[in-house]
């Protein structure tokens, strides 16, 4: 009988153009190639330079969401984008696109939103596919299946002009979660969960197969939320296998096989999940039924405790004590009923409509707390149109919280959306490291219910007190 | 792309674990089109007081570390965005080599495509290096190992395909564009020719 075989490796195989030996990496094929104004101007600049083209532009798609405005009036209204610089390298992107040949999802495109959302949501990401783009949280499409990894512009550059990548065959690591995640326990909880677990450098790499009955019952709103977060885990990847689940949010999207190829394809996404008894690297194993509410007190996702608990302590540790002091708490200190300034809605990790959701039936009939900022920014324009066909926009605005046009917005600040210096953010985007959102800035991240139960009370809130 | 094959001098030390792209160049000077230049923004939140002034307590606008080329970072280096500036950055500011206990797999790739040498020590090397800023080492590449002044040498782990382009000057576009044939070859299986 064949040996037993992973998803990763499954899909692996089928894209190498060359194996890898012990002297050189694989040449690994590349079917979709997602890139945005923030990390290919300069790889159109090497293609200038050695004056290439690209091999294969009908497998590459370029959307822009990192450094593009979310107020209105400067997206649609003819207001000029604020910043000069972003503004800059939106029309570059524009000019790049239009010489070398490449779809372009422009400013005021109704399909435009961030890299990670949009992939899926046009069905653009498929099962079996190998894609990357030059950004970390290309780990997201792996929820469908597929192999999707961040690349830096170098790697864009040969993207652009082979459609290849020389790689080296990431380990395997597969994190099996067990039972069933509570009531007002999200996907963004479980990740979180698994990063304090492992540690930002625990899945380094490897690539991470999620498994198990929490995840198979995770809707792919879901499933993104975890596999977005895998890169921070340090993880090359994260995966999860193809199932009616997938196939059922895939079907009918504008760019997924029609017709009998949707049957072809079906047929060929069967075969994708990872046999019985094939091996992994490493296998962790987590029970999803003692889980809680998580949010994280320092400077890396890796420092997180459910809400409800007290920061650990760890004598002689200084770079503990040095992200604790940037944070302005304490060893020992609980994080509930600490006092909240910002709260974001957003980003690639937790940007789609089952976010928005689960923030607004938080929301509903209530009020931000006075003097709390609370900023909601859909992933994709499809997502806000979907939101406002659903009345959500009414909940946020009668709540007080402002409701923007999509992009990263506050998940970075390239835009200009910032968290002023010292003031604390609960935040559903990815990363809490020092400054990210703002010189200053102090991010506590947490899942969407959780940042609406914080503006709800202008504190830090456990928020199964107000299901 | 240069060749290297030595790699001489004293080191810089910034003791700090897990040190993020974020911290290495943050978000706003992303905002660039170009590759050069970025080394100004090097650890910009670190090194500059909120009036733009550099800080005299922040080692890298210290004396000693003029001329520095071997970075020597607290344990996980370079978790987070893709951001080649990144390196763009390390290496705009004169660096040449990073030695840290394990690097981010997208950071390393980064860092060995723009001849910024990516080492990784053992606890106890690492820990000394920490303790001991300022010595002079010396790193063959040939050799894959870090010489300490003390004379000890130690190896450090380096893919041989990113070593044989570190040393010879090879440049990975150039090498993909040759396997044209097998490229074409691939696609004509799939049907996508
Ligand atoms: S939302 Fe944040 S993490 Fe996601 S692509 Fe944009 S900047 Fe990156």
């Amino acid at each position: 009988m064949a040996t037993p075989l992973t998803l990763f490796e499954k899909v692996w195989r089928g894209h190498e153009v060359v194996a890898q030996t012990a002297d050189t990496p694989a040449v690994l094929y590349i079917d979709l190639h997602l890139i945005h104004e923030v990390t290919s101007p300069q790889a159109f600049t090497v293609l200038r330079e050695r004056g290439l083209r690209l091999r294969r532009p009908a497998l590459t798609f370029a959307t822009m969401d990192h450094s593009t405005p979310t107020r209105t009036e400067q997206v649609f209204g003819g207001a000029p984008i604020s910043i000069e610089a972003a503004a800059r390298q939106v029309h570059e992107l524009e000019r790049n696109c239009a010489a070398f040949d490449v779809e372009l999802l422009g400013l005021r495109d109704e399909r435009r939103g961030i890299v990670h959302i949009i992939g899926p949501e046009l069905g653009l990401t498929q099962p079996g596919k190998t894609v990357v783009c030059g950004d970390s949280h290309t780990s997201t499409h792996g929820a469908l299946g597929a192999l999707a990894f961040g690349i830096g512009t170098t790697e864009v550059g040969h993207v652009f002009a082979t459609q290849c990548l020389l790689q080296r065959k990431p380990r395997t690591l597969a994190v099996n979660v067990h039972g069933a995640l509570p009531a007002g326990v999200s996907a963004k909880d479980l990740i979180l969960a698994i990063i304090g677990r492992i540690g930002v450098g625990g899945g380094t790499g490897h690539v991470i197969e999620y498994r198990g009955e929490a995840i198979r019952a995770l809707d792919m709103d879901g499933r993104m939320t975890v596999c977005n977060m895998s890169i921070e885990a340090g993880a090359r990847a994260g995966m999860i296998a193809p199932d009616e689940t997938t196939f059922r949010y895939l079907a009918g999207r504008p760019r997924a096989p029609q017709g009998a190829a949707w049957e072809a394809a079906l047929e060929q996404w069967r075969q994708l999940p990872s046999d019985p008894g094939a091996q992994f690297d490493r296998e962790v194993d987590i029970e999803a039924g003692s889980l809680e509410p998580m949010m994280t007190y320092g400077t890396n996702p890796g420092m997180v405790i459910p809400v409800g608990g007290t920061i650990p302590e760890r004598a002689d540790d200084p770079v503990f004590a040095k992200a604790l002091t940037y944070m302005g708490f304490a060893p020992g200190q609980a994080l509930r009923e600490h006092p909240v300034n910002v709260v974001f809605v957003g980003s690639c990790t937790n940007g789609r409509i089952s976010d928005l959701r689960a923030a607004a039936s938080l929301l509903r009939g209530r009020k931000v707390a006075a003097g709390v900022h609370m900023l909601v920014v859909p992933g994709s324009q499809h997502v806000k149109r979907e939101a406002e066909a659903e009345g959500l926009d009414r909940i946020f605005l009668e709540a007080g919280a402002e409701w923007r046009e999509s992009g990263c917005s506050m998940c970075l600040g390239m835009n200009g959306d910032l968290v002023p210096k010292g003031q604390y953010a609960v935040s559903t985007s990815n990363r809490n490291f020092e400054g990210r959102q703002g010189v200053g800035a102090r991010t506590l991240l947490a899942s969407p219910l959780t940042a609406a139960a914080c503006a709800v009370r202008g504190r830090v809130t456990d928020p199964r007190e107000l299901l | 792309m240069e060749p290297i094959r030595t790699l001489r001098s004293r080191t810089v030390v910034l003791t700090a674990s897990d040190i993020d792209t974020d911290q290495i160049i943050p978000a706003r000077f992303l905002t660039t089109t170009t590759r050069e230049g970025l080394g100004k923004h090097l650890f910009a939140d670190w090194r500059y007081g909120p009036d733009g002034a550099p800080r005299a307590d922040f080692v890298l606008n210290q004396p000693q570390a003029h001329g520095c080329s071997i970075l020597v970072a607290g344990a996980n280096f370079g978790c987070g965005s893709s951001r080649e500036h990144a390196p763009w950055a390390l290496t705009d500011f004169g660096l040449r080599a990073v030695i840290s206990t394990q690097f981010a797999d997208i950071f390393r790739n980064n860092a060995l495509k723009n001849g910024l040498l990516p080492v990784v020590v053992d606890a106890d090397t690492h820990r000394w290096l920490l303790e001991h800023p300022g010595e002079p080492l010396s790193i063959d590449l040939e050799l894959s190992s870090l010489t300490l002044p003390n004379g000890t040498t130690v190896r450090f782990p380096l893919e041989p395909f990113a070593r044989y382009c570190l040393l010879n000057g090879v440049d990975e576009l150039g090498f993909l564009l040759g396997r044209e044939a097998e490229i074409a070859a691939y696609e004509a299986r799939r049907g996508l020719a």
